[in-house]
Protein backbone atom coordinates (compact mmCIF):
# COMPACT_ATOMS: atom_id res chain seq x y z
CA UNK A 1 0.00 0.00 0.00
CA UNK A 2 0.88 3.35 -0.80
CA UNK A 3 2.22 5.82 2.17
CA UNK A 4 0.86 9.27 2.10
CA UNK A 5 2.54 12.62 1.60
CA UNK A 6 1.79 15.25 4.04
CA UNK A 7 2.70 19.11 3.97
CA UNK A 8 2.17 21.54 5.83
CA UNK A 9 2.86 25.50 6.56
CA UNK A 10 3.76 25.07 10.33
CA UNK A 11 4.35 29.06 10.95
CA UNK A 12 4.99 31.82 8.94
CA UNK A 13 8.69 30.80 7.98
CA UNK A 14 8.41 27.08 7.96
CA UNK A 15 6.93 24.41 5.65
CA UNK A 16 7.01 20.44 6.50
CA UNK A 17 6.80 17.57 4.79
CA UNK A 18 6.54 13.87 6.12
CA UNK A 19 6.43 10.83 4.23
CA UNK A 20 6.81 6.93 5.74
CA UNK A 21 9.07 4.75 3.46
CA UNK A 22 9.15 0.81 3.97
CA UNK A 23 12.64 0.22 4.51
CA UNK A 24 15.52 1.37 7.36
CA UNK A 25 16.68 4.02 7.55
CA UNK A 26 20.58 3.30 6.27
CA UNK A 27 18.86 2.67 2.97
CA UNK A 28 16.56 5.48 2.92
CA UNK A 29 19.18 7.62 3.73
CA UNK A 30 21.54 6.10 1.03
CA UNK A 31 18.97 6.90 -1.48
CA UNK A 32 18.90 10.68 -0.65
CA UNK A 33 22.83 10.92 -0.73
CA UNK A 34 24.10 9.24 -3.37
CA UNK A 35 23.72 11.41 -7.03
CA UNK A 36 23.39 8.46 -8.46
CA UNK A 37 20.25 7.40 -6.82
CA UNK A 38 19.04 10.59 -5.94
CA UNK A 39 18.86 11.56 -9.70
CA UNK A 40 16.72 8.50 -9.94
CA UNK A 41 13.69 10.19 -8.34
CA UNK A 42 14.20 13.87 -7.81
CA UNK A 43 12.67 14.86 -10.81
CA UNK A 44 9.80 12.72 -11.49
CA UNK A 45 7.83 12.35 -15.19
CA UNK A 46 4.26 13.98 -13.81
CA UNK A 47 7.15 17.56 -12.41
CA UNK A 48 6.99 18.07 -16.74
CA UNK A 49 11.43 18.66 -16.25
CA UNK A 50 13.92 16.45 -16.68
CA UNK A 51 17.15 16.40 -14.97
CA UNK A 52 20.33 17.62 -16.98
CA UNK A 53 22.83 17.05 -14.86
CA UNK A 54 22.89 16.10 -10.77
CA UNK A 55 25.91 16.48 -8.63
CA UNK A 56 26.46 15.83 -5.11
CA UNK A 57 29.22 16.08 -2.68
CA UNK A 58 27.49 14.67 0.43
CA UNK A 59 29.59 15.62 3.35
CA UNK A 60 29.94 18.87 5.61
CA UNK A 61 30.80 21.58 3.40
CA UNK A 62 30.28 20.06 0.27
CA UNK A 63 28.28 21.44 -2.68
CA UNK A 64 25.42 20.00 -4.54
CA UNK A 65 23.93 21.48 -7.97
CA UNK A 66 21.21 20.16 -9.95
CA UNK A 67 20.07 21.09 -12.97
CA UNK A 68 16.53 21.50 -14.70
CA UNK A 69 15.28 21.93 -18.11
CA UNK A 70 11.67 21.83 -20.18
CA UNK A 71 12.24 21.53 -23.92
CA UNK A 72 13.21 25.07 -25.56
CA UNK A 73 13.40 26.67 -22.32
CA UNK A 74 16.60 28.04 -20.37
CA UNK A 75 17.69 25.04 -17.69
CA UNK A 76 17.15 26.03 -13.69
CA UNK A 77 19.62 25.55 -11.49
CA UNK A 78 19.10 24.01 -7.62
CA UNK A 79 22.62 24.45 -5.33
CA UNK A 80 23.66 25.06 -2.31
CA UNK A 81 25.89 23.02 0.32
CA UNK A 82 25.71 20.40 2.83
CA UNK A 83 25.69 21.65 6.39
CA UNK A 84 25.16 18.71 8.37
CA UNK A 85 25.37 15.09 6.88
CA UNK A 86 24.80 12.07 10.32
CA UNK A 87 24.31 8.92 8.71
CA UNK A 88 21.76 7.74 8.78
CA UNK A 89 19.78 9.95 10.33
CA UNK A 90 19.95 13.71 9.76
CA UNK A 91 20.78 15.59 6.46
CA UNK A 92 20.91 19.23 6.49
CA UNK A 93 21.81 21.84 3.16
CA UNK A 94 21.35 25.53 2.27
CA UNK A 95 19.80 26.38 -1.01
CA UNK A 96 22.17 29.80 -2.07
CA UNK A 97 20.00 30.73 -5.37
CA UNK A 98 18.76 33.92 -3.48
CA UNK A 99 18.66 35.23 -0.43
CA UNK A 100 15.11 33.56 0.11
CA UNK A 101 16.58 30.23 -0.22
CA UNK A 102 15.37 28.09 2.62
CA UNK A 103 17.56 25.59 4.82
CA UNK A 104 16.45 22.24 4.72
CA UNK A 105 16.71 19.32 7.26
CA UNK A 106 15.69 15.91 6.58
CA UNK A 107 15.17 13.44 9.77
CA UNK A 108 14.72 10.01 9.43
CA UNK A 109 13.62 7.99 12.03
CA UNK A 110 13.20 4.44 12.11
CA UNK A 111 10.09 3.04 13.22
CA UNK A 112 9.40 -0.65 13.51
CA UNK A 113 11.75 -1.59 10.00
CA UNK A 114 10.61 1.12 8.58
CA UNK A 115 11.72 5.01 8.19
CA UNK A 116 9.55 8.07 9.29
CA UNK A 117 11.04 11.11 6.98
CA UNK A 118 10.69 14.22 8.14
CA UNK A 119 11.67 17.63 5.80
CA UNK A 120 11.35 20.79 7.41
CA UNK A 121 12.16 23.91 4.89
CA UNK A 122 13.09 26.83 7.35
CA UNK A 123 12.95 30.35 5.42
CA UNK A 124 14.64 33.82 6.19
CA UNK A 125 11.58 35.45 6.66
CA UNK A 126 7.76 35.38 6.24
CA UNK A 127 8.11 37.36 3.07
CA UNK A 128 10.74 34.63 1.58
CA UNK A 129 8.21 32.01 2.29
CA UNK A 130 5.42 34.13 0.94
CA UNK A 131 7.42 35.00 -2.24
CA UNK A 132 8.27 31.10 -2.99
CA UNK A 133 4.65 30.42 -2.92
CA UNK A 134 3.87 33.90 -5.04
CA UNK A 135 7.01 32.74 -7.03
CA UNK A 136 5.46 29.12 -7.76
CA UNK A 137 2.37 30.35 -9.46
CA UNK A 138 4.64 32.82 -11.64
CA UNK A 139 4.58 35.54 -9.17
CA UNK A 140 1.68 37.59 -8.60
CA UNK A 141 2.65 40.68 -11.24
CA UNK A 142 2.21 37.83 -13.70
CA UNK A 143 -1.13 37.06 -12.94
CA UNK A 144 -1.99 40.22 -12.49
CA UNK A 145 -0.82 40.39 -15.69
CA UNK A 146 -2.58 38.04 -17.41
CA UNK A 147 -5.75 38.95 -16.31
CA UNK A 148 -5.98 42.50 -17.03
CA UNK A 149 -4.99 41.11 -20.71
CA UNK A 150 -8.01 38.90 -20.13
CA UNK A 151 -9.97 41.63 -19.41
CA UNK A 152 -9.25 43.76 -22.46
CA UNK A 153 -9.50 40.68 -24.53
CA UNK A 154 -13.53 40.00 -22.64
CA UNK A 155 -13.86 43.63 -23.73
CA UNK A 156 -16.61 46.43 -22.24
CA UNK A 157 -19.20 44.23 -21.87
CA UNK A 158 -17.47 42.75 -18.58
CA UNK A 159 -19.80 43.34 -15.62
CA UNK A 160 -22.83 44.37 -17.42
CA UNK A 161 -25.62 41.85 -17.95
CA UNK B 1 -24.43 29.15 -10.24
CA UNK B 2 -23.00 30.09 -13.67
CA UNK B 3 -24.37 33.62 -12.93
CA UNK B 4 -22.66 33.37 -9.10
CA UNK B 5 -19.15 32.64 -11.38
CA UNK B 6 -19.53 34.99 -13.68
CA UNK B 7 -20.38 37.47 -10.55
CA UNK B 8 -17.30 37.04 -8.87
CA UNK B 9 -15.28 37.01 -12.17
CA UNK B 10 -16.25 40.38 -12.53
CA UNK B 11 -15.99 41.93 -9.21
CA UNK B 12 -12.15 40.49 -8.92
CA UNK B 13 -11.69 42.12 -12.44
CA UNK B 14 -12.60 45.23 -10.98
CA UNK B 15 -11.11 44.81 -8.82
CA UNK B 16 -7.79 43.61 -10.21
CA UNK B 17 -7.90 46.40 -12.72
CA UNK B 18 -6.33 49.88 -11.09
CA UNK B 19 -2.76 49.68 -10.33
CA UNK B 20 -2.98 51.35 -7.51
CA UNK B 21 -5.41 48.02 -5.97
CA UNK B 22 -2.60 45.92 -7.42
CA UNK B 23 0.03 47.93 -5.08
CA UNK B 24 -1.77 47.83 -2.26
CA UNK B 25 -2.30 44.08 -2.48
CA UNK B 26 1.72 43.78 -2.65
CA UNK B 27 2.29 45.80 0.12
CA UNK B 28 -0.53 43.85 1.97
CA UNK B 29 1.57 40.16 1.25
CA UNK B 30 4.59 42.33 3.14
CA UNK B 31 2.44 43.03 5.62
CA UNK B 32 -1.04 44.39 7.15
CA UNK B 33 -1.08 48.03 7.16
CA UNK B 34 -3.63 50.66 8.37
CA UNK B 35 -6.14 52.80 5.63
CA UNK B 36 -4.01 55.67 6.73
CA UNK B 37 -0.87 54.09 6.02
CA UNK B 38 -2.20 52.95 2.98
CA UNK B 39 -3.12 56.39 1.88
CA UNK B 40 -0.11 57.97 2.89
CA UNK B 41 2.38 54.78 0.81
CA UNK B 42 0.12 55.36 -2.31
CA UNK B 43 -0.10 59.37 -1.91
CA UNK B 44 -3.87 59.39 -1.85
CA UNK B 45 -6.84 61.25 0.44
CA UNK B 46 -8.04 58.44 3.32
CA UNK B 47 -11.61 58.68 1.15
CA UNK B 48 -9.90 57.82 -1.91
CA UNK B 49 -7.83 54.56 -0.22
CA UNK B 50 -11.00 53.90 1.55
CA UNK B 51 -13.32 53.34 -2.19
CA UNK B 52 -9.89 51.54 -3.37
CA UNK B 53 -9.88 49.35 -0.23
CA UNK B 54 -13.81 48.65 -0.36
CA UNK B 55 -13.76 47.50 -3.90
CA UNK B 56 -11.10 45.08 -2.64
CA UNK B 57 -13.03 43.99 0.28
CA UNK B 58 -16.09 43.31 -1.85
CA UNK B 59 -14.34 40.70 -4.36
CA UNK B 60 -12.80 39.14 -0.63
CA UNK B 61 -8.98 39.95 -2.03
CA UNK B 62 -8.92 41.91 1.39
CA UNK B 63 -10.56 41.78 5.01
CA UNK B 64 -10.60 44.71 7.36
CA UNK B 65 -10.73 45.18 11.10
CA UNK B 66 -11.30 48.16 13.35
CA UNK B 67 -9.59 48.39 16.34
CA UNK B 68 -10.21 51.43 18.38
CA UNK B 69 -9.96 54.01 15.72
CA UNK B 70 -7.68 52.27 13.09
CA UNK B 71 -9.01 50.27 10.28
CA UNK B 72 -6.36 47.64 9.62
CA UNK B 73 -5.97 46.09 6.11
CA UNK B 74 -4.55 42.35 5.44
CA UNK B 75 -4.60 39.97 2.86
CA UNK B 76 -8.48 38.10 2.35
CA UNK B 77 -9.69 34.28 2.61
CA UNK B 78 -9.24 34.62 -1.45
CA UNK B 79 -5.61 34.83 -1.14
CA UNK B 80 -5.43 32.01 1.59
CA UNK B 81 -7.27 29.97 -1.02
CA UNK B 82 -4.16 30.36 -3.47
CA UNK B 83 -1.86 29.31 -0.49
CA UNK B 84 -3.79 26.49 0.04
CA UNK B 85 -3.28 25.44 -3.85
CA UNK B 86 -0.04 25.96 -3.62
CA UNK B 87 1.02 23.45 -0.65
CA UNK B 88 -1.67 21.46 -2.51
CA UNK B 89 0.16 21.59 -6.09
CA UNK B 90 3.91 21.40 -3.71
CA UNK B 91 2.54 18.08 -1.89
CA UNK B 92 1.84 16.59 -5.25
CA UNK B 93 5.52 17.51 -6.33
CA UNK B 94 6.71 15.57 -3.73
CA UNK B 95 4.90 12.61 -3.59
CA UNK B 96 5.29 11.85 -6.83
CA UNK B 97 8.76 12.05 -6.00
CA UNK B 98 8.42 9.69 -3.21
CA UNK B 99 7.04 7.44 -5.24
CA UNK B 100 9.81 7.01 -7.11
CA UNK B 101 12.33 7.50 -4.03
CA UNK B 102 10.28 3.89 -3.57
CA UNK B 103 11.42 1.98 -6.20
CA UNK B 104 14.68 3.03 -5.85
CA UNK B 105 14.43 1.62 -1.96
CA UNK B 106 12.85 -1.66 -3.35
CA UNK B 107 15.95 -2.43 -5.51
CA UNK B 108 18.29 -1.34 -2.48
CA UNK B 109 16.44 -3.85 -0.66
CA UNK B 110 16.72 -6.35 -2.80
CA UNK B 111 19.65 -6.13 -3.13
CA UNK B 112 20.81 -5.67 0.38
CA UNK B 113 18.98 -9.21 0.62
CA UNK B 114 21.41 -10.62 -2.35
CA UNK B 115 24.60 -9.51 -0.31
CA UNK B 116 23.49 -10.53 2.65
CA UNK B 117 23.01 -14.02 2.09
CA UNK B 118 26.34 -13.97 -0.10
CA UNK B 119 28.33 -12.69 2.66
CA UNK B 120 27.21 -16.10 4.59
CA UNK B 121 28.00 -18.28 1.79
Amino acid sequence: MKNRTTVERKNERELVVTRTFNGPPHIVFEAWTRPELLKRWWAPKSAGVSLLSCEADVRVGGKYRLEFGREGSKPMAFFGRYVEVTPPARLVWTNDESDDGAVTTVTFEEQGGKTLLVMHELYPSKEALDRAIAGMEGGMREMFEQLDELLVTLGPNVGRS
Amino acid sequence: MVQYIQGRFDVSFAALSHATRRGVLEQLGRADASITDLAEKFHMTLTGMKKHVGVLEQAGLVTTEKVGRVRTCKLGPRRLEEEVAWIERYCQLWDARFDELDKVIDVLKRKEKVDGRKNRG
